[in-house]
């Protein structure tokens, strides 16, 4: 199913949930609302369920408008954090809750539920009282009442928020290989921005009932529009420095007190339009220690302390200091660097991501 | 100089020693007895009554002033009609109460825990004000409406003023301010998801109220039966004023009249009366019990 938002909004009294947000959805796709609490990708959601009714703008299911549709009639299924079993039914009696609203024969109920739920893995515990399972069986049986109408549009609300990490991931990679299968339109709500990139072919990023950017993830990586953007997308985060962008013998160099970089020609032009200050953002991945892989350049290297190690396992992350200004670093494991080591860090700025501090818009993409 | 004191090992930590453990216990039921031992004299006394002509403290007294002298006519009442009129005329105004409160208190309180209208906030605050009203000081505003309500044809009879309808409705009147803030309380505390999660999958309003979260609220609504029953069953004040004669009298009331009497207060008696107007209470707490401990034990449960 096509789902077209259009300046959709949803306030109360002077409290504004969403503010003018416009996207469309083709069908098939699995579209993520990503954003930090509060941010109005719920609100969205609700809006799109029919639970809250908008304040201004449409929502349109494959081009009819659907504002004034009940929740049962706009054909969803929904997911959410907290599973919203219902506890005093058994695993059958919630799976086949919305067939039997239906009114559908016993037999169809029984081989519809039956079939989900051996699709969602748990066929063997339709007897069992919700309070008797595991947060991912529950989480299962969630999946399956959203799916056993064989809803158009499947809406997600942090459904994995309340799992454990492992689980997460087990979870993540079945709700997205279930949705591929089926081939069902999906919008799912997260503030974990790993879920989000690896899940989701848009996402749509949120912040204050403002829709930030929408696009493909690679694209919110590589090009993020918006400061928030660029800061929101990424783990570790992007490392943002205050600088001047100067001219210096035709070349164009980022500059302040603790740092002095060569900028790539395209990217140095683009910076240099806003004359003066501006955000240099450059992400841990393209900041690199000094080593036989990464010889020191020109202009790219600069020095710096290490004031934090924090093993990550496969990598350690490096907070470092150049001249009191913080960065950090994704390093090596090999190259055992220790707190109050002195390193020396080659910038990839052909990568680096330049915002103009008053708009918060980037100078690259905007 | 300073030197390095060796701390002595100190013992393992584990659960205490056998012996004090034993004390521990010891004393705590200790205290527990001690504390019940006047209720349950005073229940004692209330059954060892019920079956002689006199009583010494716990003892039964015959009439030479020895111990002996049981017997069973304080219990003469049970084949007269008049305590069987009083009981059902009591059942009838408890039952009413039950059911008129539930059904008001389930339904409004999840209006007002759910719903967004004009005046809500307002409603709430009134009717906790209300509340502070006692039923004393609306005797005879009352006595004025259920004057009214008695001339309305051919229902009147049944809800106007002497008739056990015109007492359950003024009860439940009065009482619903307390279970409405109740079984709001008890709405406030479920989960929004899983209203929404049935709106979706189908169900009207209604049927997410009578379907989803009714049952949510068992506890609740056990608690809220039983309070009322036990209010229903023991009104006295409202029974008293409203009501004239034996015909629409209830429990409390008809034990009223045993003790007002001119002839001298047969005590035997009243204890009796008093012990059977308990018996009903008792079962029904024996059936709700297991639904009221559910309330400490956690609420709602798999949320």
């Amino acid at each position: 199913m096509r789902v077209e938002l259009d300046n959709l909004s949803k306030s109360w009294d002077d409290v504004i949930g969403a503010d003018r947000i416009t996207l469309d959805i083709t069908d098939g796709e699995l579209v993520a609302f990503l954003g930090p609490s509060g941010c109005g990708k719920t609100t969205t959601l609700l809006m799109v369920a029919g639970i809250y009714k908008p304040t201004g703008g449409t929502i349109s299911f494959d081009g009819h408008v659907v504002n004034e549709v009940a929740p049962k009639d706009r054909g969803i299924g929904m997911v959410f954090q907290s599973y919203a079993l219902y506890p005093h039914m058994s695993v059958f009696g919630n799976i086949s809750y919305p067939l039997r609203l239906q009114k559908l024969g016993k037999g169809e109920i029984k081989e519809r539920v039956q079939a989900v739920a051996d699709m969602m893995g748990i066929g063997d515990l339709l007897d069992r009282k919700i309070a008797q399972l595991s947060g991912g069986q529950q989480q299962r049986v969630a999946l399956g009442r959203a799916l056993v109408k064989q809803p158009d549009l499947l809406l997600f609300d942090e459904p994995l928020s309340n799992l454990d990490a492992r689980l997460r991931l087990t979870m993540r990679g079945e709700i997205k290989r279930l949705q591929e299968d089926l081939g069902i339109t999906s919008i799912y709500v997260t503030h974990d921005q790993v879920e989000a990139m690896t899940m989701a072919d848009r996402i749509a990023v949120m912040s204050k009932g403002v829709l930030q950017a929408y696009d493909v993830p690679e694209a919110l990586y590589d090009r993020p529009k918006t400061l928030f953007v660029a800061a929101f997308v990424g783990n570790p985060p992007m490392n943002f420095f205050d600088v001047d962008i100067v001219r210096d013998n035709g070349d164009f160099r980022a500059k302040s007190e603790a740092i002095d970089l060569v900028l790539p020609q395209d990217r140095g032009e683009k910076a240099a339009a806003a004359d003066g200050k501006v955000i240099m953002g450059v992400r841990p991945e393209d900041i690199n220690v000094v080593g036989d892989a990464t010889p020191p350049a020109e202009g790219l290297t600069l020095n710096g302390e290490a004031v934090v190690v924090e093993p990550l396992g496969r990598e350690d992350l490096v907070g470092i200091s150049i001249n009191g200004v913080d960065m950090r670093v994704l390093v090596d494991k090999t190259k055992e660097v220790a707190v109050g080591d002195t390193i020396s860090l080659v910038f990839n700025t052909s990568r680096a991501q330049f915002f103009d501090p008053e708009t918060e818009l980037s100078l690259l993409w905007a | 100089m300073t030197t390095v004191e060796t701390a002595p090992p100190r013992p393992a930590a584990g659960p205490l020693p056998k012996g004090r453990q034993k004390t521990g216990r010891y004393f705590a039921y200790g205290f527990l007895i001690l504390s019940i031992v006047p209720i349950v004299v005073g229940y004692a006394w209330l059954v060892i009554a019920t079956v002689s002509t006199r009583t010494r403290g716990l003892l039964p007294i015959n009439a030479e002033g020895g111990i002996g002298g049981l017997t069973l006519s304080n219990w003469d009442f049970v084949f007269d009609g008049a305590i069987w009129s009083a009981m059902l005329n009591s059942l009838l105004i408890a039952v009413a109460m039950v059911i008129g409160v539930g059904i008001a208190s389930t339904s409004g309180g999840y209006a007002l825990s759910r719903m967004k209208f004009p005046g809500r906030r307002g409603f709430l605050t009134m009717t906790l004000v209300l509340h502070a009203f006692k039923a004393e000081m609306l005797l005879i505003a009352i006595f004025f409406v259920l004057r009214f309500l008695g001339d309305i044809p051919i229902i009147g009879g049944f809800i106007g003023f002497n008739s056990v309808g015109g007492v359950a409705l003024v009860m439940v009147a009065l009482e619903l301010p307390l279970g409405i803030w109740l079984m709001k309380g008890f709405f406030d505390n479920l989960s929004w998801d899983m209203e929404r999660a049935a709106l979706i999958d189908g169900a009207s309003r209604f049927r997410v109220w009578w379907q989803i979260m009714l049952p949510q609220v068992r506890p609740g609504i056990a608690a809220l039966s039983l309070f009322t029953f036990i209010v229903g069953w023991n009104a006295y004040l409202v029974p008293f004023t409203f009501t004239i004669g034996t015909k629409v009298a209830n429990m409390p009331v008809f034990l009223n009249q045993l003790i007002s009497d001119t002839a001298p207060v047969n005590w035997n008696l009243v204890a009796a009366v008093g012990l059977f107007q308990m018996i009903p209470l008792i079962i029904f707490f024996i059936f709700t019990q297991e639904l009221l401990l559910n309330i400490y034990a956690g609420g709602t449960k798999g949320t």
